[in-house]
């Protein structure tokens, strides 16, 4: 009960079954600073926050807040104590207007008329400004962008009167732009006095706006560091356990391929009969990594399906491999060629309760080598899986074992085992390493490498910025359904391409 | 009278035990919870209203007999479905069968006889001149009346208090409100119980004033026709109102070309409201094929909070 700290974890462990999630966790908080949370993914930093907020319970372990041990059963406890969390899956009921969001769970007046949702409105307005929150307040939570929903649930956490602000992972669905902003609020409440905690995996942020750090690995708490006392590389060091390889490699050049993919002006509707991709065009040469950066919802899942022939598209051609596609088919994707690692890997990419020798047949139970006149061939078909699991060394107790039991690298792995064997000519790869550890993400970008170098190529579709910029040979910037900007490997800034992110576009191209 | 007006009155008659269904499964499915109970909770409440107004012939007893029936398979349901967790639709299901089957049980002895008047009639004179409004409102009893209030009572409580927003977000985001500090378990068991009380009273009313003699299934498939509604309506009291009354005209309208002396055999027009239905969904089905259907986005799904997301 240190009074220097105003809020203290100790000992805090967290099971998830036989999983340990936390392993005696210690975190303390000075009253009015910014506070990193710095690990990788799977470090355990959203579960020691989650505790913190009351969506979890620890297993053991005592949390102290202002010097009196604190009970935290539920998130209305930690609303009560003053703590209020800002999820990186936003807690936004989508029909609700963002005023009504705001006040949910508000018990006062049960009748609510247009003029106290007037002044309610005014209010969350009053409280936006101060701290630079811009966003319609009267909108249904549908209709904004995820920087402005972001931002309502920080006033959110506000209005309740929270002194102690978690924000988990807050930057990966801004573009460069929109971070600066939030930056400069965290300034603003910590002007305020009050005590922002940022969970993160990403230096740059930490360097930017937290005074103190501390940094998880593998469910335990390695160090807590002020930042003027450290640096970029030593925090890296702490981040993974060993000095991090020189993150981008050398790029040789290499001579042009032939094209591969041509898509010319392709205009393609999404859910709801919205315009998902705007008059898009790209060409894909052999052998070269093509990157697609760009924020989250800009037509990235949309540009993966209709490629992969999951989605029609209404307008435009698609030339593969000198063939022009007809209809949207999934099976003729198969055959001409392309491979697919869905963005979600246990939604649309395996099978999870099915074991590991099924999930490697979904694409290619029809050729002969695997089955006879409809028939499995159980016992080759066996072995054929023994030796492509070895290959990909994937990691699992037995080849029926179902694969949600896998961890998230061995799934991936195996999922990638699966789409390669076929030797595609192209592989559309979206967020290949969401939710991995340093060593599959590591392997998943030798897999992405080794197929560039055998002459195929890989459109890679991701979120990480910083993973498009070290892999791809050119990268291109999708805002909006369109490619709204193009960079070679050498001449990409990461603020050039947050400006194209931003929608920004280039004068020069437009003038061309 | 002339056909419109005559048929605008048996849609009102016939579509208000609908519609207190109707209203009972929106109240039900905003929580987040599928209400397929509807036939077995509607035959509960006829036959607990018909068997109490038989032994005691007290008018208020005998709603009390139906709310309190409806209440308790309410309890059954969201003990089975928001406590352990139970497939919603299984269930709601099993609530019909074991309706149905108790509700025969029970009024085997009653069945046939006659229950003449026993919801009074509200007489305002003063809208009798008046051209149809006259015919509609001047003599209509205590019950229809009682549903106009519930539709407006229910569309305020959704939309403009607290505990409706609290319904809306729960039925939207159950994690959401649950961070929120509502208490979604409760909160969805106080709807399961009051709606299933109103899909009660849907039975008494249908007992009591539509068509006042237990006979064995005599919701006749209305109770169905109560779960369309409330897709139809969209979760929206106001709507359910009209859905429920166009329902109703579809349901007299055999009668009526009946009673013209139509060449079409009277199976054919006693299935009129099961085929409109089936084209009304294929209809709203098109024309909102590329908006979203209004539903809660959690209908049918059980909330657990210690759920790693």
């Amino acid at each position: 009960m240190n009074e220097t700290y105003s809020l203290e974890m100790r000992q805090i462990v967290k099971t998830f079954g036989p999983v340990v999630a936390n392993d005696r966790v210690d975190f303390r908080c000075r009253p009015g600073e910014v506070h990193a949370l710095l690990g990788e993914n799977g470090a355990g930093k959203s579960t020691i926050m989650c505790m913190l907020s009351g969506v979890y319970r620890p297993t053991s372990g005592e949390i102290y807040i202002r010097g009196k041990q604190a009970k935290i059963r539920s998130p209305k406890d930690a609303a009560k104590l003053g703590v209020g969390m800002v999820f990186q899956n936003f807690r936004l009921v989508q029909t609700l207007t963002a005023t009504e969001n705001i006040v949910l769970g508000e018990k006062s007046s049960f009748w609510r008329g247009p003029g106290w949702l007037r002044r309610k409105e005014e209010e969350i307005e009053a409280i936006a400004k101060r701290f630079g929150l811009l966003f319609p307040v009267d909108r249904p939570i549908w209709q904004l962008s995820v920087g402005e929903q972001q931002r309502v649930e920080i006033v959110k956490t506000l209005y309740r009167g929270a002194e102690f602000i978690i924000l988990d992972e807050p930057t990966s669905v801004l573009t460069p732009g929109e971070a600066e902003q939030l930056f400069e609020t965290l300034a603003q409440m910590k002007a305020e006095g009050k005590t922002v905690i940022l969970t993160t995996h990403k230096m740059k942020e930490v360097m930017a706006a937290a005074d103190r750090i501390s940094v998880m690995r593998k469910g335990r708490m390695i160090h807590t560091i002020a930042k003027a006392d450290t640096n970029e590389k030593e925090l890296a060091k702490l981040m993974v356990g060993k000095e991090s390889a020189a993150v981008r490699r050398e790029s040789r050049p290499r001579a042009k391929g032939p094209v591969l993919l041509e898509v010319r002006n392709l205009d393609v509707y999404g859910d709801h009969g919205r315009l998902a991709l705007n008059d898009l065009s790209l060409t894909i040469r052999a052998g070269e990594i093509v990157g697609v950066a760009g924020v989250a919802g800009n037509g990235q899942k949309e540009l993966a399906e209709v490629l992969n022939g999951l989605l029609p598209w209404k307008k435009g051609k698609i030339v593969f491999n000198g063939r022009e596609f007809k209809t949207a088919s999934v099976r003729g994707a198969i055959e001409a060629g392309i491979s697919h690692v869905p963005e979600n890997r246990m939604k649309s990419g395996l099978a999870g309760s099915l074991g590991v020798v099924d999930n490697l047949l979904f694409k290619s139970y029809r050729s002969g080598e695997r089955s006879k006149y409809g028939f499995l061939r159980s016992a080759s078909n066996r072995e054929w899986s023994q030796s492509l699991v070895e290959q990909f060394d994937v990691r699992t107790p037995g080849l029926d074992t179902p694969v949600r039991q896998l961890s998230g690298g061995n799934q991936q792995k195996l999922l990638f085992a699966r789409e390669i064997h076929r030797n595609p000519h192209l592989m559309v790869a979206v967020h290949p390493t969401q939710g991995l550890d340093v060593g599959a993400t590591e392997a998943v970008h030798r897999l992405l490498e080794n197929l560039r170098d055998e002459g195929r190529s890989v459109l890679l579709i991701s979120e990480d910025l910083d993973e498009v910029m070290q892999l791809s040979d050119r990268i291109l910037v999708l805002y909006n359904g369109s490619i709204v900007g193009e960079r070679g490997r050498e001449e990409a800034d990461r603020e050039t391409i947050g400006m194209y992110m931003a929608g920004i576009r280039d004068e020069k191209e437009e003038a061309v | 009278m002339d056909l419109i007006t005559q048929l605008l009155v048996a849609a009102l008659s016939s579509g208000t035990p609908l519609l207190f269904a109707t209203l009972g499964g929106i109240l039900i499915e905003r929580s987040g919870i599928i209400q397929l109970g509807a036939e077995g909770l509607m035959l509960m409440g006829a036959v607990a209203a018909c068997l109490t107004y038989l032994h005691t012939g007290s008018l208020a007893l005998t709603l009390l007999a139906a709310l309190a029936v409806g209440a308790a398979l309410g309890l059954i349901h969201s003990a089975l479905t928001v406590t352990l967790r139970a497939n919603q639709i299984v269930s709601g299901l099993a609530m019909t069968l074991f309706g149905t089957g108790l509700s025969a049980y029970l009024g085997k002895s009653i069945t046939g006889q006659p229950i003449p008047g026993a919801v009074p009639k509200i007489d305002l004179a003063f809208l009798e001149p008046v051209p149809v409004v006259g015919d509609l409102f001047a003599h209509l009893d205590l019950l229809t009346w009682l549903s106009f209030l519930l539709v407006i009572v229910l569309h305020l409580f959704i939309h403009r208090t607290s505990w409706g927003l609290h319904l809306r977000a729960i039925g939207d985001n159950p994690p959401t409100a649950d961070v929120m500090g509502i208490p979604v378990q409760a909160f969805r068991y106080g709807c399961i119980v009051v709606g299933s009380m109103l899909i009660g009273l849907a039975g008494a009313d249908l007992l009591l004033v539509y068509s006042p003699t237990w006979i064995e299934g005599m919701t006749a498939g209305r109770g169905w026709i109560a779960v369309a509604l409330i897709i139809f309506a969209r979760w929206n009291p106001l709507r359910a109102m009209f859905c429920a009354y166009f329902f109703g005209a579809m349901d007299t309208i055999g009668f009526k070309i009946q009673l013209i002396g139509s060449a079409i055999p009277s199976y054919f027009l006693k299935m009129i409201p099961y085929v409109v239905t089936i084209l009304v969904l294929m209809f709203l089905g098109y024309r909102n094929r590329n908006k979203p259907s209004g539903s809660p986005e959690a209908l049918g799904l059980p909330y657990i909070r210690e759920q790693r997301f």
